[in-house]
């Protein structure tokens, strides 16, 4: 029980950050936009982990352990796909995402 | 080793042989001293078979080994013949041997051609001697897919074409044939103790009617398939008139006789019940494919496609044996599956060495073949008139068979059906002689006067194939000999 | 007595044939091969006369009553415990009389070919074939089983079809071939189904239960299922016979035997006149008691009608053709019309077996003479070149052998005592007459039609004026006049000296005597109206004379359709090739391509297009991916929220 914030504006909150990552995951034509888009989704869901446990069940601790792990694995994912994006970089000249196509062979 | 696995070793030791062979003359002496080997144990296998009826072995299967290689499903390298399967083995294995002689001067990658060929063949004696469903489905696929490189690569004509049709709808067929032996499977006990074993699976008679009724057709369909049962039997005129000469030769020869054996062995004898509800039904396709494929024939112009729908007028005659369930139609459909098998390897044969020398397989381009190359011709003569059914050829015995087994039915319908079957023999008749009319007789063209005469290797396989020709129509009793123990057998769930 | 020897009759010509088939190279020197055939046929011809005396004057009578002998009988393919097509030899009085026609006639045509086919490269092949055709018919003479008679009726069919296409070059040769192949087959067809209706409703093949008492006596108990007023046996004959109707080229599956006079004409002598085509006559004959006794005899009477009637037809056509041997053709089938009629008219015990035996006797003296007819027509055909009437005519002083011996062939089938057709023609009508006025009459003017065209060839042949040629027309060859007057002799001699053959051939096989009542109105006319077709033709041919044409123009149409055969040859070309071959055979390939084959592609062609089309959603842009995942996401919310998940 978070103090004088209620748990649906915490909620309307990261709809709206979802959803704002989402348009932008699916409209933006630079790689590092997507993948900042997709850090977007994935914060909005971390941020709903906490909140929920802290509604349901303050006593336990799942909530925060998981987004934890979600920032774990933002991190390596990012990581990971900055190397691939600085690789298509070097063969394209470019980080269009619509040049990227080979991948469907 | 046991010498029906031999069957199988030697053909595939003959396959290895070949790897290592470096030009057509080495390639065709090691397939021809692989396969008359073979040819040697076929013929050692009939005396051996006999001799051992003789001094009394009553089962119903001889020589009957038993390992399993997939103990999780339960599936066992079981085999063993019955005479039907030693006939079969034993055409096989000449078909082979002559169509080795037929592409004695075969010039494009003569190593890889008869590497496929024998592939092809070890997955006939494999099916021909297994008893297990898994083991002879995969037998079966062995035989297929080497048909689609020996059509594709050696073939003419659209044969890419033809080669992926055949090959498609031979695997559609074995999809269903998959459902319906994974169906018998589910089915064949009631506690768990699932086996793929064909005798067990008779033995016990788990199969329930409602599950017959719906499994037989799948099976029906999918050995029918490769027995040119109408309507999948369009494969076949586009296939064989690809397919280079000993490869159609081998195909309708013994290839398309898995379908009639199959459907013996598997569909008809693990499903009785099944069977009896469907046949007035698949009847009616078989009378359909016999007289249809007959009239078909007259209108063609290409001598391989004239063969191809003669094969789907007489193999439907094989099924209509067989759906005619009683004792002297199925000796009948079975020599007919022997018969046709040499007739139209026969066939083919000849239209292979007529082709080499005209160049053309058009019956209106060809005239007066008898007065230039008089061996090949006769020869022709002879297998057009046992195709139609003259009596001292084989034909003739086998078509007898059904015919009297047809109308021994005590059921109007069959006997109808039969008259019906019956009426091919004229119009077989109108299309046989059309040929040797129009390409045989008449005065001879000049620019095919000066024709090579048939050689040595050429007439060797004709005279094999009219030599059982003929031993089949005079001395119709000693195949039979073969084949009613087993018919017999394989006839008391009807009764 | 032992006849197990009969045995080597049919084997020797199937030896000769097998030798000179498979060594054909090995008999390229001309008359090696002819040797070989004459030899084997020889000693046949000697056994089979020595066999008929031994049945007939020795051992076969037991009784009052000819018996049969079986020397022979072995399971060739066994159906059923009671069916099975056995490989035997049944001797009984027919089956011995046959036996002498068919060595008699081959022995005499195998002389015959070693002139007439002098300096043919196909000797050897022409005298294997001669070989076969010999085996066959003899073995389907002495067939003990219904199935023996069909497979040998079939290889008489195929050898007939060989010896027809012997001349493989000519165009003409070939289609006559396969006409008469495609024919008979048809025919056969009936036959087959003919023969398995009997096994599956009486339930045997073998002649001898089927022509027994018993089996009779069963079939009248058993009528088994009817079909339009006829039970099933009947129909079973009736389909036997139309396949011996088409053997012995009856209306209206005879058109084939003119064509066939293509083949040379020692093979039109030997199949197309004396043996292969009697095959119908014999096969109703062989199985006579059943035909009489089965249905009230209605397939009998349908063996009369179509007999009668082939018989005018036959006779009417060959008053207008000009080529002999054409005349020849439809004589014969004008002749076998009349033994169909007499087996038609035939009682069955006693002198109401009349019928039977004259039918019996007329095929064997027409043998004779008709086969002699042949030959002749082949020595004239040899001599100018032609086989059209309009290039001969006094041929009487170049070829006095072959003018006599046609005259008394002529005589014989006209019905002229005492030549050998009087007196089987006389008992023919006899019983006609005994059965029917309408028969009897077509019959009464068959013979003279029978006379006025036999004398109208005679005539135009060796009279009718005088002639030059270019080459001298004669008689080169001993070989074939020898068998010329051989025959001659017997046309002379067989209707009063080989009386047995007319005595002891009876339905019951119990003998009995038939003697001409000289004086009966009956004879005085069949005479009468065979002089007077003599006469007539004498007067219209025996010189070039303006009667004939005149005669023609008064006829008009109907001698125009008479010339032309009546357009039977059109009508079964309009079937074949307008129906069959258009209609059916046609439809039916392309249904195949385009339907059949059309359904297996637009299989393939469907599955193409659909790759084709969702292909396109594997683009590699991740943000289209995206975006289906999205909408897929939505509706699966939007599912289970109305679903109520």
């Amino acid at each position: 029980m978070i103090e004088g914030v209620s748990i649906q504006v915490i909620l309307t909150f990261t709809t709206v950050l979802f959803f704002i990552g989402l348009y932008g995951f699916l409209t933006r034509t630079h790689l590092i936009g997507i993948l900042i888009s997709l850090e977007l989704m994935l914060n909005s869901e971390a941020i709903n982990f906490v909140a929920v446990n802290k509604y349901l069940h303050p006593e336990f601790l799942q909530g925060a352990v998981f987004s934890l792990f979600i920032l774990a694995l933002a991190a390596a994912e990012t990581a990971l796909a900055l190397a691939i994006i600085l690789q298509v970089y070097r063969r394209t000249g470019s980080v269009d995402v619509k040049e990227v196509k080979e991948l469907k062979y | 080793m046991d010498i029906l696995t031999l069957f199988v070793v030697v053909p595939t030791l003959t396959v290895l042989a070949l790897v290592f062979t470096k030009n057509l003359r080495q390639a065709r002496v090691t397939a021809l001293a692989g396969m008359l080997v073979q040819l040697l144990m076929a013929f050692h296998l009939v005396w051996k078979y006999m001799n051992d009826r003789a001094a009394g072995a009553t089962d119903l299967m001889l020589y009957v080994k038993d390992k399993v290689w997939f103990p999780d499903w339960n599936i066992h390298y079981y085999i063993g013949v019955d005479g039907i399967s030693v006939l079969m083995i034993m055409l096989t294995s000449l078909i082979v041997v002559a169509g080795i002689f037929v592409s004695w001067k075969i010039d494009d990658l003569p190593k890889e051609f008869f590497i496929s060929l024998i592939a092809l063949a070890t997955g006939v004696f494999g099916f021909f001697i297994s008893l297990d469903l898994f083991t002879m489905f995969v037998f079966y696929e062995i035989a297929v897919i080497p048909m689609y490189l020996l059509i594709g690569i050696w073939g003419s004509g659209p044969r890419e074409y033809a080669a992926m049709k055949l090959t498609l709808m031979l695997m559609g067929a074995s999809a269903l044939l998959l459902v319906a032996i994974l169906g018998i499977y589910f089915h064949s006990s009631p506690d768990g103790h699932y086996t793929f074993n064909v005798l067990e699976i008779a033995k016990h008679a788990n199969l329930s009617p409602a599950m017959q009724k719906i499994f037989f057709p799948l099976a029906f369909i999918g050995f029918g398939t490769i027995g040119a049962l109408f309507p999948f039997h369009t494969w076949s005129p586009d296939g064989h008139s690809s397919a280079p000469t000993a490869v159609s030769m081998l195909h309708a020869g013994v290839l398309m006789k898995l379908g009639g054996y199959g459907i013996f062995r598997v569909a008809m004898y693990l499903m009785p019940q099944g069977t009896v509800f469907w046949t007035n039904f698949f009847l009616v396709l078989a009378v359909i494919g016999v007289v249809y494929g007959a009239y078909a024939a007259i209108q063609q112009t290409d001598l391989k496609y004239i063969n191809a729908y003669s094969s789907v007028s007489h193999l439907g005659l094989v099924l209509f044996g067989l759906l005619m369930l009683n004792k002297v139609a199925w000796n009948g459909a079975m020599l007919q599956s022997l018969s046709h098998g040499f007739i139209t390897a026969l066939f083919f044969a000849l239209i292979g060495m007529i082709y080499g020398r005209t160049h053309t397989r058009d019956v209106r381009q060809m005239r007066g073949l008898l007065k230039i190359i008089p061996f090949l011709a006769t020869a022709y003569v002879i297998a057009g008139l046992a195709n139609l059914g003259l009596p001292g050829f084989s034909g003739f015995v086998a078509e007898m068979n059904i015919f009297m087994g047809g109308f021994l039915n005590n059921s109007l319908y069959k006997q109808i059906m039969t008259v019906l079957a019956v009426s091919s023999i004229v119009v077989t008749a109108v299309y046989i002689l059309r040929v040797v009319g129009m390409m045989l007789m008449g005065p001879p063209k000049e620019e095919h006067k000066g024709l090579p005469k048939a050689q040595w290797f050429e007439k060797t396989a004709v005279y094999i194939l009219i030599f059982f020709i003929a031993a089949i129509g005079t001395m119709p009793w000693w195949w039979l000999k073969f084949i009613i123990p087993s018919v017999e057998q394989f006839l008391k769930p009807f009764m | 007595m032992d006849f197990s020897y009969v045995i080597w009759i049919p084997a020797l010509p199937l030896i000769s044939f097998l030798l000179l088939g498979l060594f054909n190279r090995y008999f390229r020197k001309e008359p090696v091969a002819g040797y070989v055939g004459v030899a084997s046929l020889g000693t046949a011809w000697v056994l089979a006369l020595y066999t008929a005396w031994k049945y007939f004057f020795e051992v076969g009578l037991q009784n009052g009553q000819y018996v049969p002998f079986t020397p022979f009988k072995w399971e060739w393919i066994h159906f059923t415990d009671k069916l099975s097509i056995d490989m035997g030899i049944l001797l009984d009085p027919i089956s011995v009389m046959m036996l002498v026609v068919v060595t008699t006639i081959s022995f005499m045509v195998h002389i015959y070919s070693i002139g007439y086919m002098h300096g043919d490269e196909g000797f050897a092949r022409f005298y294997a074939y001669l070989s076969l055709f010999s085996f066959s018919m003899l073995s389907l003479v002495l067939a003990s089983n219904i199935f023996q008679i069909y497979i040998f009726w079939e290889l008489v069919g195929v050898s007939s079809f060989l010896l027809i296409g012997y001349y493989f070059v000519k165009p003409s040769a070939i289609a006559a071939a396969k006409k008469a192949f495609i024919v008979t087959r048809f025919a056969d067809f009936f036959f087959l189904v003919g023969i398995l209706m009997i096994g599956y409703f009486v339930g045997t093949f073998d002649i001898e239960t089927l022509n027994s008492e018993g089996t009779i006596a069963w079939i009248a108990q058993h009528p088994g299922p009817v079909f339009m007023g006829l039970s099933v046996v009947t129909w079973a004959l009736i389909l036997i016979f139309v396949g011996g109707a088409g053997k012995s080229a009856m209306f209206p599956l005879h058109i084939w035997l003119p064509d066939a006079m293509e083949g040379p004409t020692p093979v039109s002598a030997l199949i197309h006149a004396a043996t292969m085509v009697v095959a119908g006559v014999y096969l109703v004959a062989r199985m006579f008691p059943l035909f009489y006794h089965t249905g009230d005899g209605f397939a009998l009477r349908v063996v009369a009608s179509v007999g009668t009637f082939s018989a005018l037809f036959a006779a009417i056509i060959a008053l207008t053709q000009e080529d002999i041997k054409r005349v020849l053709a439809y004589s014969t089938m004008s002749q076998i019309g009349y033994m169909m009629m007499a087996l038609g008219v035939s009682g069955y015990e006693g002198v109401e077996g009349l019928g039977y035996m004259a039918g019996m006797f007329h095929l064997f003296t027409h043998a004779m003479f008709k086969a002699l007819l042949f030959l002749i027509a082949g020595v004239v055909i040899h001599a100018v070149h032609s086989n059209l009437m309009k290039d001969m005519g006094g041929l009487h002083k170049y070829m006095p052998i072959a003018s006599w011996t046609f005259l008394i062939a002529a005589l014989a089938i006209s019905g002229i005592p005492p030549m050998a057709g009087f007196y089987s023609k006389d008992e023919i009508l006899h019983a006609a007459f005994e059965y029917s006025f309408i028969i009897w009459l077509t019959g009464f003017l068959v013979a003279g039609l029978t006379a006025f065209y036999m004398f109208r060839l005679y005539f135009r042949i060796f009279h009718n004026g005088t002639r030059e040629y270019h080459h001298r027309p004669k008689e080169d060859s001993r070989a074939m006049t020898g068998p010329l007057i051989f025959l001659a002799v017997l046309t002379l001699t067989v209707g009063w000296v080989f009386t047995p053959f007319s005595e002891y051939v009876t339905p019951t096989r119990v003998p009995f005597h038939y003697h001409i009542h000289w004086g009966s109105p009956l004879v005085l006319g069949s005479m009468a109206i065979a002089l007077t077709g003599i006469l007539a033709a004498y007067f219209f041919y025996y010189k070039p004379t303006e009667y004939p044409q005149k005669v023609a123009r008064a006829f008009g149409i109907t001698y125009k359709w008479a010339k032309d055969k009546f357009y039977m040859d059109e009508l079964y070309l309009f079937v074949t090739k307008r129906i069959i071959f258009d209609k059916i055979s046609k439809p039916a390939a392309w249904f195949d391509r385009n339907v059949v084959d059309g359904m297996m592609d637009a299989l393939g062609n469907t599955t193409v297009w659909i790759s084709n089309r969702i292909k396109g959603l594997q683009s590699g842009r991740l943000q289209e991916y995206g975006i289906y995942f999205v909408y897929g996401v939505v509706v699966l919310i939007m599912v289970f929220y109305f679903l109520n998940f």
